[in-house]
């Protein structure tokens, strides 16, 4: 079996058995993070504070590491900086050794998931626990978690009712969540009753108090902590707050984010060793209060290295210290909501920010099993608390991977044959990152390459060796460009001579989907504004959702040599494609000289937006396709043109012209650029675009129009009909 | 009392922590007492209370042993702090054992002073930072009971309480 046809089965695996379990749940989660954070007066800026103090931290991280282990010394623990894993488990080991510890217990804890610290004590013959109840599901069936937050969240209950019921055999069977979390928590609360070590992991430390922050919901931590004379806890040194003031919007943010919890039960601020009596069991008859209180008890605070002082220092990994492991990025994600972390993860961590991770602590290689499930669609990058670019990551992990040499574009062609020799991106890849070449061939010899491309015989090659599922019809090529189009057609003399657009030539816009192209034109040239269509390249974004950043570099400045000359004379960029925009506006701040790159996030619109506007500066509406019936439309926008905040344009402008619109609320149509091109991503960005398929019908209007060209791609095969982009609906007709 | 628009500091805290399944009542210090016994499930089990003449009945065991802890149904103990806006109170971890009083038993019973209530998490955090710089404490913002979805379903009392009731003393 091939690679692709491998990951294609592991990917179908998951899908039928954990999907529903994990759809349902990332779904709820996700639904929740939007309720619970619009509640918030001042969510944005308790992100900005949240982004904020994180920077700070881990800008000054190694002198808070010492703050950290001076004033938890003062208090009376211990600090061990573990360098990797086997350091920090060795550590903990001598540290139950010394108490001749026969049990530790354990609440949730990513981090010591990354140790694999219950391997290493378990060989030491150390019973350990877990007392979460959805890591101990996870115990007890030997599987790894799923989620980051709910780890056992591709089970249903039946599941694990069934499995309690095989291991425990109890006197009667369990079925209920209420009959299996009362089980749970007597069969738990008796093993920490006679527990030796408790472990915690820590979602915060304090510089300036040694405390450790836990955010949780059941109340294991606590007993975890309070119960036991020993306390161990594990965390990053990138957990590290400078005070406890600036734990604030983090606990307001955490939990709206994660799992749509205004807050969780329990935020506790434990300042170990803690005050709390032990609770000795084996002495049931002698006061609480007696028992041994901070002086008598242990604290070991590890902090783990294992690879985070490295992404400190890496330009582009950075970023990822600053994550506080909220899964807003995996519940947002289209994707993860269809498979989850099994399929979506790696050694460890899972969703799009478990690229970061895994490539920091793990390597290039464990990020390499997973990251193309990340398809930039940048859904994820509004929902995270502390701002972090996550698509960016897995672009510049994915270049890592690609070897970082992306491939001149003459190998593209020549590339159309396999080539197992030829270092970077694989042939697949390179298809999907050079589509500038492919669509200019295609458009040369069309119908030709139409008929080529989606007879039998070639997309059977095209399957085979590129990877392209066979499944998809490829877009048409058009013999005439826009561009073309346009230096045929006689000019039209602008109304208002300070309106003067540049109209991107997008390739699928140029090459292949030329009529939205020229309603686009005949919408703005209505509306008094002068239209230019000159030549410029693409965007970028192919090579750039393929990892091949110099590409996509050398393309953005391409770009701009195209661009610059009308934007110095004040001309706007009008965009069709919101991937594109999304480049302009956001991207090229990575890709072009700062001044540059502020040129285009100023002066580049959506084309929906752009005429919103005009119409809200006195254009008249009247002059587009209007309706005065009852017609009505379901539209669906483009997930980064929704992440730009744009999909309101685009709703307007069509109720403006006297449609009753429908939107949906799938995060993603599936397709997400090349993504569900390829053969092995094309049952899981088919299970994706399900939900939206299921939307679009139940709306059941007259028209379906949408934002991007992938998008209306998908529905295309979803529906079987393709819907239009926007402007088709609203343009003027065309003159004969 | 209920009322649509929650106006002071007290009826926000009130209005929230009904949305957990708390009803806070609120009474005069000697009052404490006699709700204290009214709300308890016995046996119970509770750790002094601060205030001077807010004293816990006869049918609460202070100074718990573990075996109490573990026969008892009802944990009382005072609250050091609310915060209205979440509908939070604040938990200790003494020297007493609050903080297992407050999490063993199936009902919490939670006693905290009116004029202890903050209106929002920033002055909350103000509090907590002096106070943990100094002192080097604990505290736990506990909101609601104990929960967990781990099993297929939201289920109150996971491993601590599956209720809490706040008496407020004003
Ligand atoms: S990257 Fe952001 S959204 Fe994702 S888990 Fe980390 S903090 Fe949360």
């Amino acid at each position: 079996m091939s690679s692709r046809e491998s990951k294609a089965e592991h990917i179908r695996r998951i899908m039928a058995t954990e999907g529903a379990a994990v759809g349902e749940n990332t779904r709820g989660f996700n639904q929740g993070r939007y309720e619970s954070v619009a509640k918030l007066e001042d969510y944005e800026e308790l992100k900005d504070e949240a982004r904020a103090i994180k920077e700070d931290a881990i800008e000054r991280l190694p002198e808070l590491v010492e703050e950290v282990r001076a004033v938890v010394e003062e208090n009376g623990g211990t600090v061990y900086l573990a360098e990797d894993a086997a350091d920090a488990n060795r550590y903990i080991r001598e540290v139950c050794d010394a108490q001749d510890a026969t049990r530790l217990v354990k609440s949730k804890s990513m981090t010591s998931e990354e140790l694999e610290v219950n391997e290493a004590l378990e060989s030491g013959g150390i019973e350990v626990i877990e007392t979460d109840l959805g890591e101990w599901v996870l115990q007890v069936a030997e599987e790894a978690p799923s989620h980051i937050v709910a780890p056992a969240i591709h089970k249903s209950r039946e599941e694990i009712a069934r499995l309690f019921n095989e291991y425990f055999d109890p006197e009667e069977e369990l079925e209920t969540a209420q009959e299996l979390t009362e089980f749970a928590r007597e069969h738990l609360g008796e093993l920490i009753e006679g527990a030796d070590v408790g472990m915690t992991g820590a979602n915060f430390v304090t510089a300036d108090s040694g405390t450790i922050a836990l955010v949780t919901s059941e109340g294991n931590a606590r007993k975890c902590v309070t119960v036991p004379e020993t306390q161990i806890a594990v965390a990053g040194v990138e957990k590290i707050v400078p005070s406890v003031e600036e734990l604030r919007p983090f606990i307001e943010l955490i939990g709206r984010s994660g799992t749509g919890q205004d807050i969780t039960s329990y935020i506790s601020l434990f300042t170990p060793p803690v005050d709390s009596p032990t609770v000795d069991f084996d002495r049931p008859e002698e006061p609480i209060a007696g028992g041994d209180t901070a002086g008598d008890r242990e604290f070991h605070l590890v902090l783990i290295d294992n690879g985070r002082m490295a992404m400190r220092e890496d330009d582009d990994l950075r970023e990822t210290l600053y994550c506080i492991r909220c899964s807003a990025c995996a519940n947002t994600c289209a994707n993860f909501q269809s498979v989850g972390g099994h399929a979506f993860g790696g050694e460890t961590y899972s969703g799009g920010i478990a690229t970061g991770w895994e490539a920091g602590v793990h390597g290039l290689d464990s990020a390499g099993e997973f990251n193309d499930l990340c398809t930039g669609c940048s859904r994820c990058v509004p929902a995270c608390p502390v701002q972090i670019d996550i698509p960016w990551i897995n672009t510049v992990v994915r270049d890592r991977l690609n070897s970082g040499e992306d491939v001149p574009l003459e190998v593209l062609v020549e590339g159309l044959t396999p080539d197992a020799e030829t270092e970077g991106p694989g042939l697949q890849k390179r298809l999907f990152g050079n589509v500038e070449t492919l669509a200019k061939l295609g458009s040369a010899f069309a119908p030709l390459s139409n008929w080529a491309a989606n007879s039998r015989p070639a997309s059977a090659v095209l399957e085979r060796v590129a990877g392209v599922a066979g499944e998809r019809n490829l877009p048409a090529f058009q013999r005439t460009t826009l561009r073309d189009w346009m230096d045929q057609r006689e000019a039209v003399p602008a109304l208002d001579p300070d309106r003067k657009v540049v109209l991107y030539p997008d390739l699928y816009t140029n090459y292949m989907f030329v009529d939205r192209g020229k309603a686009a034109v005949r919408t703005l040239e209505a509306l008094g504004v002068e239209v230019l269509v000159p030549a410029a390249p693409g965007s970028g974004r192919a090579p750039l959702s393929q990892g091949m950043i110099s590409t996509a570099r050398r393309q953005a400045e391409g770009v701009a040599d195209a661009l610059d000359p009308y934007l110095e004379e004040g001309y706007d960029v009008v965009v069709i494609e919101p991937s594109d925009l999304a480049m302009f506006r956001d991207d090229y701040s990575r890709l072009l000289p700062e001044r540059e790159a502020e040129l285009f996030a100023e002066h580049s619109y959506e084309l929906l937006e752009y005429v919103y506007g005009l119409l809200s500066n006195g254009a008249n509406v009247e002059v587009l396709d209007t309706t005065s019936g009852e017609e009505t439309v379901a539209y669906h926008s483009h997930c980064q043109q929704r992440t730009l905040g744009l999909e309101p344009y685009s709703v307007e402008v069509l109720t403006e012209c006297g449609y009753t619109v429908t939107t949906s609320d799938v995060e993603c149509c599936g397709m997400a650029g090349s993504f569900g091109y390829k053969e092995q991503y094309y049952d899981l960005a088919m299970d994706v675009g399900s939900r939206l398929e299921a939307q679009l019908r139940e709306a059941d209007a007259d028209h379906v129009v949408a934002s991007g060209t992938s998008c209306t791609d998908q529905i295309g095969d979803l529906l079987g009909q393709e819907p239009r982009h926007v402007v088709e609906l609203v343009a003027p007709p065309e003159e004969t | 009392m209920t009322q649509d628009t929650p106006t002071t500091t007290y009826e926000q805290f009130a209005s929230v922590a009904s949305e957990y399944g708390i009803e806070p009542r609120r009474v005069e210090p000697n009052g404490v007492a006699e709700a204290v016994t009214e709300m308890l499930d016995p046996p119970a089990v509770g750790t002094q209370l601060p205030w001077e003449d807010a004293t816990l009945p006869d049918g609460v065991t202070t100074e718990p042993t573990p075996a109490d802890l573990r026969a008892a149904t009802t944990g009382v103990t005072a609250a050091s702090l609310a915060i209205a806006e979440y509908g939070s109170i604040v938990l200790d971890a003494d020297e007493d054992g609050s903080d297992s009083v407050s999490l063993f038993n199936d009902l919490h019973v939670a006693v905290l002073h009116e004029d202890d209530i903050v209106p929002d998490m920033a002055t909350a955090f103000e509090q907590f930072g002096e106070r943990l710089r100094e002192t080097r404490e604990s505290a736990i913002i506990a909101t609601g009971p104990s929960a967990t979805a781990d099993m297929g379903a939201l289920v109150n009392g996971a491993h601590g309480p599956k209720q809490v009731e706040v008496i407020v003393v004003s």
